[in-house]
């Protein structure tokens, strides 16, 4: 009551300025490295995306400046990366969602009185981190290479016609996606759902509400928190991802994406105003986005 | 629409264990293949199954090059993971027990990192070092892990440090112990399955990383980075090997633990 | 055993304590004086300071102002762990991740006390836990883990033992139990036990003094026979049993007794039971302590006489039964009538007159909330 009210401010009121002192011994390390190796990087990201050409003209020597040139140039020269960056990333967001779901759910709520198979099933999800993302993205290249058993009936049923591969194509890319990031989406969802008090929807259904009922008005509401981290930590790398893309792993040229752009701008065109430019463009649609999306769902507290 | 219409037939008879099941076969398909093929007797590329052989497993550097790699991804990692473990740690701990003025500035400033996709935060990065006069190499590549690491540890230790009853530690103080021995003795104790925990998660993130080290490491071979050259011409076994060695290590090391946590938890009931 | 463990406690004096917190005031200038082996019992409602008082004298809070002397020794400004006073917390607070007897002996070791591990066992043969200190604090039950808490407070010998509700977690019956053994412990090892608890029967039951605080102040402290007897003022009349309160303008006053009005009735109480003697008053008696009659008595001017009322409500309560019953400008009155007859002794919406001895009047202090001075 009282002392746990009290209890978890009580260094605060310890002495002021000695508990100060021991905050900022704690705080300031990480804060510092924080400042020096995030902020500055994306402050000099800025700063370097408004340079010009340096007056030699040789490549990859730029001088400061002003010029907003760069934007103009990135965006409607890689207006098709840009917008495909983010059409997947909506696109494999949402399926990854609707994926997980139902197995953050099983293993969240329906395996909790197993919970030795819940211990399992959690550890089968988070297995993929423990191996190479390159590598088992390569795996799916070959299951699903042109004369691969999968392909080979998915051309027999016609899934796919005959002059058709799968690999290359747009499909292939959200699928890689996808399947990459399965494991963000649905160990946040389960974290929630596993908080989830049964009891709840034992009421619910004890108040006439239909499983539909009960699902849309009180499941849903209060796996929010994991929805909203699972669809961040899913959405973000997404949009930055350009690996699954590549024409040496699922995609084709034609599935650049902005990532893409920014490799070849930055580590072969030496184009670095171009590239930071549209690292820019990427990081302030997805604060535009991330901001709007938070305040929309209405859980700003959360981060 | 029909297949669609029995699927949801099915979820409603009671089959999400078997869609679970699905599920979980998808996401470890890729995992399989790879174990599988690093026991391939391969060509030059690993792509088409040959016969058996446990050549790559004995002969795991006949690749020197791969070997170098996966060395300099272990030391990567284990420096980064080090650092980053130690500064998420402090913050955890200041953010969840103390209140201070900007508190939830910090709190913000922390989870912008993850906001920042890997591209944004590797090209700023190396524009940093280019424009400080600092080529890209070894330092630059665990700077920049440490970096993206530190948001995620922070994040895992304080919700260790919130589930901490912070009786327990002034019970220590109300017995004698001064504040260094209340941390040693019973603070960290009790928050290091949070730190083990945020630590193998900094490890993975870091030892699997690719676009951030691209970025920053210059000449300087990572594990991931010798796959994502070699995806253009073919993959070796051996990186198969390699990659099915670390995964075989964590599950073990996991299933170990959650065995272990399992069968005490039963045995602490059955006391009882 | 307990002569190992027996020390002389220590008093406990607080001068003039004030604890502000941001945006309010826990405890207002406060001032307490525990002698030394007494078991003494803060008593009151959450939030009202008592919680704060302990972890004052604990050392995990700071006072705004004021000093705090053990055994006559200034320890405003020392640390908790340099203080001689040990604290039983509400949730235990045992180390989850050392054995019982680790989590006992922890005190010892610290301060480096010779043969921990023998000191420690012995703390908890007293409290009949011998057996258990190869154990994990989560493997023991609730009542088992409170005295494990009490053993690794009581090990170490502290002047002064501080209780944070330590039974609150306990269901009803261990609870009863727990008090008992609790106060014949407190006998035992003779040491000064400041306990605190928002429940009045166990603060009754176990202490040697009680102090009833409210919103940071302590409203009237003393044995607890005299606080239930005569309590000063209306909220310890409330939260100590129940009371009922009459208010209204003293219309006569003699040497030995004052009396006011009360719609048309009149109510006295002897001048030595009561704190003000004019203007408005509060007078109050207990429940027990008045009966009610089907016909109007005649009754002397030792007895204080209202109605007729209507009983409006009748609870059973197992040995006696509630009367409520209410009289036309004077408000409802609570009677209680033990079970000895037929039960209960009146219907629903009988007329009743209500009498007690003018001796189990109490004046109080001030006015309960929600009246006005009618002076």
């Amino acid at each position: 009551m009282a002392f746990a009210a009290f209890g978890s401010s009580a260094p605060t009121t310890q002495g002021q300025t000695k508990s100060g002192r021991v905050v900022l011994a704690l705080l300031l390390p990480g804060l510092i490295y924080l400042v020096l190796f995030f902020v500055i990087p994306l402050v000099s990201l800025v700063l370097t995306s408004l340079e010009a050409p340096a007056a030699s003209g040789k490549i990859g020597e730029y001088v400061p400046g002003f010029d907003i040139g760069n934007y103009s140039y990135v965006v409607t020269k890689y207006w098709p990366q840009i917008a495909r960056s983010f059409g997947f990333a909506f696109l494999a967001t949402i399926i990854s969602l609707l994926i997980s779901y139902p197995l953050a759910y099983f293993i969240g709520v329906k395996a909790r009185s197993r919970p030795m198979l819940q211990r399992m099933l959690v550890t089968l999800v988070i297995a993929p981190f423990f191996i190479s993302f390159l590598l088992r993205t390569i795996a799916w290249k070959q299951l699903l290479a042109d004369h691969s058993p999968i392909m080979e009936w998915a051309h027999q049923v016609g899934l796919l016609s005959p002059s058709q591969s799968f690999i290359g194509s747009e499909a292939a890319v959200v699928f890689g996606l996808v399947y990459n990031f399965i494991p963000f989406m649905t160990l946040p969802l389960y974290t929630s759902l596993e908080r989830l008090d049964i009891r709840f929807l034992e009421a619910g259904s004890d108040l006439y509400a239909s499983p539909a009922k009960v699902f849309r008005k009180i499941t849903l509401p209060l796996s929010m928190p994991g929805i909203i981290s699972g669809t961040l930590l899913t959405f973000i790398p997404i949009a930055g991802d350009y690996v699954n893309a590549s024409r040496d792993f699922l995609g084709s040229s034609n599935t650049s994406m902005i990532g893409t752009m920014v490799d070849a701008d930055f580590l072969q065109n030496r184009n670095y105003p171009a590239a930071s430019a549209m690292s820019v463009v990427l990081m302030g649609i997805i604060l535009i986005l991330v901001t709007w999306y938070v305040r929309k769902s209405g859980t700003e507290d959360l981060l | 629409m029909k297949v669609l219409r029995s699927f949801w037939s099915g979820l409603k008879r009671g089959s999400l264990p078997v869609y679970s099941l699905l599920a979980v076969v998808f996401l470890l398909t890729p995992i399989f293949y790879t174990i599988v093929f690093s026991f391939n007797k391969s060509l030059r590329r690993n792509t088409v199954w040959n016969s058996f052989t446990f050549d790559n497993w004995t002969h795991i550097c006949a690749r020197q090059d791969l070997c170098n790699a996966v060395g300099n991804s272990i030391m990567i990692s284990l420096i980064s993971t080090l650092i980053a473990t130690a500064l998420g740690t402090a913050l955890a701990i200041a953010l969840v027990r103390y209140r201070f003025k900007f508190r939830s500035a910090v709190n913000f400033a922390l989870f912008l990192p993850m906001a920042t996709p890997e591209i944004v935060m590797g090209a700023g990065l190396a524009g940093l070092f280019f424009n400080a006069g600092v080529g890209p190499g070894f330092v630059p590549t665990v700077i920049a892990h440490v970096m993206f690491c530190l948001s995620f540890v922070v994040v895992t230790v304080k919700a260790r440090v919130q589930t901490l009853d912070p009786a327990l530690e002034e019970a220590g103080r109300d017995l004698y112990a001064n504040p260094s021995q209340v941390f040693w003795k019973i603070t960290f104790p009790l928050l290091l399955p949070g730190v083990l925990s945020a630590a193998l998660l900094s490890f993975a993130l870091s030892f699997d990383d690719f676009i951030i080290t691209y970025f920053n490491s210059g000449s300087v071979n990572t594990f991931p980075k010798f796959i994502y050259v070699a995806a253009k011409g073919g993959v070796p076994a051996q990186a198969n090997v390699i990659a099915s060695s670390v995964f075989l290590l964590a599950i073990i090391i996991v299933l170990a633990t959650q065995i272990s946590g399992h069968f005490k938890r039963k045995r602490l009931q059955h006391v009882k | 055993m307990a002569g190992e463990l027996s020390v002389a406690g220590a008093d406990l004096e607080l001068i003039d304590v004030r604890k502000d917190f941001p945006g309010f005031t826990a405890l207002d200038d406060m001032d307490l004086h525990i002698p030394a082996g007494q078991f003494f019992a803060l008593l009151g409602p959450s939030g009202c300071g008592k919680t704060t008082t302990l972890r004052i004298v604990a050392g995990l809070e700071t006072p705004t102002q004021g000093r705090v002397l053990i055994g006559g020794k200034d320890i405003t400004d020392t640390k908790p762990h340099e203080r001689p006073v040990n604290t039983v917390f509400q949730s235990y607070a045992l180390f989850p991740h050392m054995t019982i007897l680790d989590n006992v002996a922890f005190g010892l070791r610290q301060r480096k006390v010779e043969d921990p591990v023998a000191k420690a066992q012995a703390a908890l043969d007293l409290v009949e836990l011998g057996h258990v200190g190869e154990r994990r604090p989560q493997q023991l039950s609730g009542g088992q883990q409170q005295r494990v808490a009490l053993a690794r407070a009581l090990v170490n010998r502290p002047s002064l033992l501080l209780l944070d509700e330590p039974l609150g977690a306990l269901d009803l019956k261990l609870r009863r139990q727990m008090q008992i053994e609790l106060k014949a412990i407190q006998m035992e090892v003779g040491l000064t036990f400041l306990h605190v608890t928002h429940d009045q029967e166990e603060a009754m039951d176990m202490a040697d003094t009680v102090a009833v605080m409210n919103k940071g102040r302590i409203e009237q402290m003393g044995a607890p026979e005299a606080l239930y007897d005569r309590p000063k003022t209306a909220f310890v009349s409330k939260f100590l049993g129940q009371s009922n309160l009459f208010v209204g303008k003293v219309v006569d006053s003699n040497a030995n007794s004052v009396s006011i009005e009360v719609g048309g009735s009149k109510i006295t109480v002897d001048k030595k039971r009561a704190e003000k003697h004019e203007g408005t008053i509060a007078i109050g008696v207990r429940p027990e302590k008045a009966t009610f009659h089907e016909s109007k008595p005649t009754l002397g001017a030792d007895h204080v006489l209202i109605g007729p009322g209507e009983i409006i409500d009748i609870r059973f309560t197992g040995v006696s039964n509630q009367y409520l019953i209410e009289v036309p400008n004077v408000g409802e009155i609570t009677v209680f009538a033990q079970n000895v007859g037929k039960s209960p002794v009146v219907e629903l919406g009988a007329k009743v007159w209500i009498s007690w001895k003018v001796e189990h009047s109490f004046g109080l202090r001030d006015l309960p909330d929600g009246t006005e001075d009618q002076g």
